[in-house]
């Protein structure tokens, strides 16, 4: 029922704007990482505004499996979610609300903040746009593959590491047809082809992780 | 209905001495092919007008590139079958094909590196076709990650079900997103060998390693559950009946 999904959307999202540091940490993590490129690159306009779409995805694809890690964390340690999980509610939704708000809460601000990054590296301006287009499309696909994978390994003592090799891998497609928007924007190319792409990606993510996401929750809790 | 041959295929003891007969006569065919066809082709297949004899490479690579796709589907199949009908011995089977895929895609990217260096000039070149076995690659090293990672094995292998799944959704997306990438990025020189017809001097043997590859992957799967299956059930009787013999 879509009520518990209304439910656990508006809950988390209010838990983690009670703590703006679930919030600004990801950001924070952003900027220190866009601080890293012409640092390790060398400050050459030119060669980072070139580089600029895949340094800005990659560092998105970074910033989503950092603020997924504790998504199901504090609900696991208190039982909340065992009580979910018994409550007779459809867990599917549930699970849907646990994807939407980590994408409200990590995935938002990053598509706002994104053209301040972006314009830190040089990025063309024509590409700016397109670029919170495709982090629009994407950050649903990354919050949901990210929720998946906490919840896979939430029961776990270790997760951290392991979460990112299981997620970088599914998340190729991703990085490949996100950078690829904003490449072919800043080369003038129209793009409207490849964005219907990833928003087809996301919904499909969006429909189906829940799934798995549910039946992960489930494996987690007999832990 | 005639449904018992699937839920035998379920029962530990049958299926290991089912495995046992099937490996008896299956070990030995395997050697065979596998020595008649490297044989063949490494020393008696006629060398490529373009590419000499380093391309002989070709008849260990394409085979276990093959098999190791191959592979993965085989794994998630096995899941499905464990999360579906509850058979554990589909989980031991989907755990045990984990790292044996891994292997045989490893093995496909080094032989693929060895193939280029002579032929092209370098070791390792980012086309579509490698890209998508590096990533085939840490599909399968998920798998086994997340295997070692959980305490309780039979959640363990639920949770890699899951993750074998999710991946094979993926992997047609996986691949032609790495396909669209690779035209947009194309270097100037390095092509393979692509639309060429092959002379069946060469066919044959690549075909006979082919077989040959499978039936070696069917016999590491059947060893490798074997044994699995005397580790996870060695309290049972027949386990202890086995290992008395």
């Amino acid at each position: 029922m879509s009520n518990v999904l209304l439910k656990v959307l508006s809950r988390q999202v209010l838990l983690a704007f009670r703590r703006p540091a679930a919030v600004l940490n990801p950001l924070v993590f952003v900027g220190v990482v866009v601080l890293m490129m012409p640092l390790g690159l060398g400050p050459e306009r030119e060669m980072l505004g070139e580089f600029s779409p895949g340094l800005m995805w990659i560092t998105a694809l970074l910033a989503s499996l950092l603020s997924v890690e504790t998504l199901f964390r504090g609900d696991y340690d208190d039982g909340t979610l065992e009580q979910l999980v018994t409550s007779g509610h459809s867990l599917y939704f549930a699970s849907m609300g646990y994807l939407l708000s980590h994408w409200c809460v990590a995935g938002i601000p990053l598509i706002l903040c994104s053209g301040l990054f972006a314009s830190m590296l040089s990025m063309p301006s024509e590409g700016i746009v397109p670029l919170m287009a495709s982090l629009f499309a994407g950050t649903l696909v990354l919050s949901a593959f990210g929720t998946l994978g906490a919840s896979i390994t939430v029961a776990l003592r270790r997760g951290g590491m392991l979460l990112s090799l299981l997620l970088l891998p599914l998340e190729v497609p991703v990085l490949i047809l996100g950078a690829g928007v904003v490449a072919r924007a800043i080369a003038g190319m129209p793009i409207v082809d490849l964005l219907s792409i990833m928003m087809g990606l996301a919904m499909l993510a969006l429909a189906l992780a829940p799934i798995a996401i549910a039946a992960s929750i489930r494996i987690s809790l007999e832990v | 209905m005639a449904w018992t041959w699937f839920h035998r295929l379920g029962s530990p003891p049958w299926i290991y001495a089912f495995a046992g007969r099937l490996l008896r006569f299956l070990l030995p065919l395997t050697l065979l092919l596998l020595l008649v066809g490297s044989i063949w082709g490494l020393a008696f297949s006629p060398p490529d007008f373009r590419q000499g004899n380093s391309y002989r490479i070709i008849y260990i690579h394409v085979p276990v590139s093959v098999v190791s796709l191959a592979g993965y589907y085989v794994m998630a199949i096995a899941g499905a079958v464990s999360l579906i009908w509850r058979l554990k011995v589909a989980d031991i089977a989907m755990r045990v094909a984990a790292p044996i895929g891994a292997g045989l895609t490893f093995l496909a990217l080094v032989t693929g590196a060895i193939w280029g260096k002579p032929t092209w000039g370098t070791w390792w070149v980012w086309d579509a076709r490698i890209t998508s076995m590096v990533v085939l690659l840490f599909l399968y090293l998920g798998v086994y990650a997340l295997y070692e990672a959980y305490d309780n094995k039979a959640l363990a292998s639920k949770a890699c079900a899951i993750l074998a799944l999710v991946g094979t959704v993926n992997i047609p997306i996986i691949y032609k997103s790495v396909d669209w990438w690779y035209s947009l990025h194309q270097p100037a020189s390095i092509k393979f060998t692509g639309g060429t017809t092959i002379d069946p001097s060469m066919l044959y043997p690549l075909l006979l390693m082919i077989v040959a590859v499978y039936a070696l992957y069917v016999c590491l799967i059947l060893l490798g559950l074997r044994a699995a299956l005397l580790e996870s059930e060695n309290k049972t009787k027949w386990v202890q009946q086995e290992v008395m013999e």
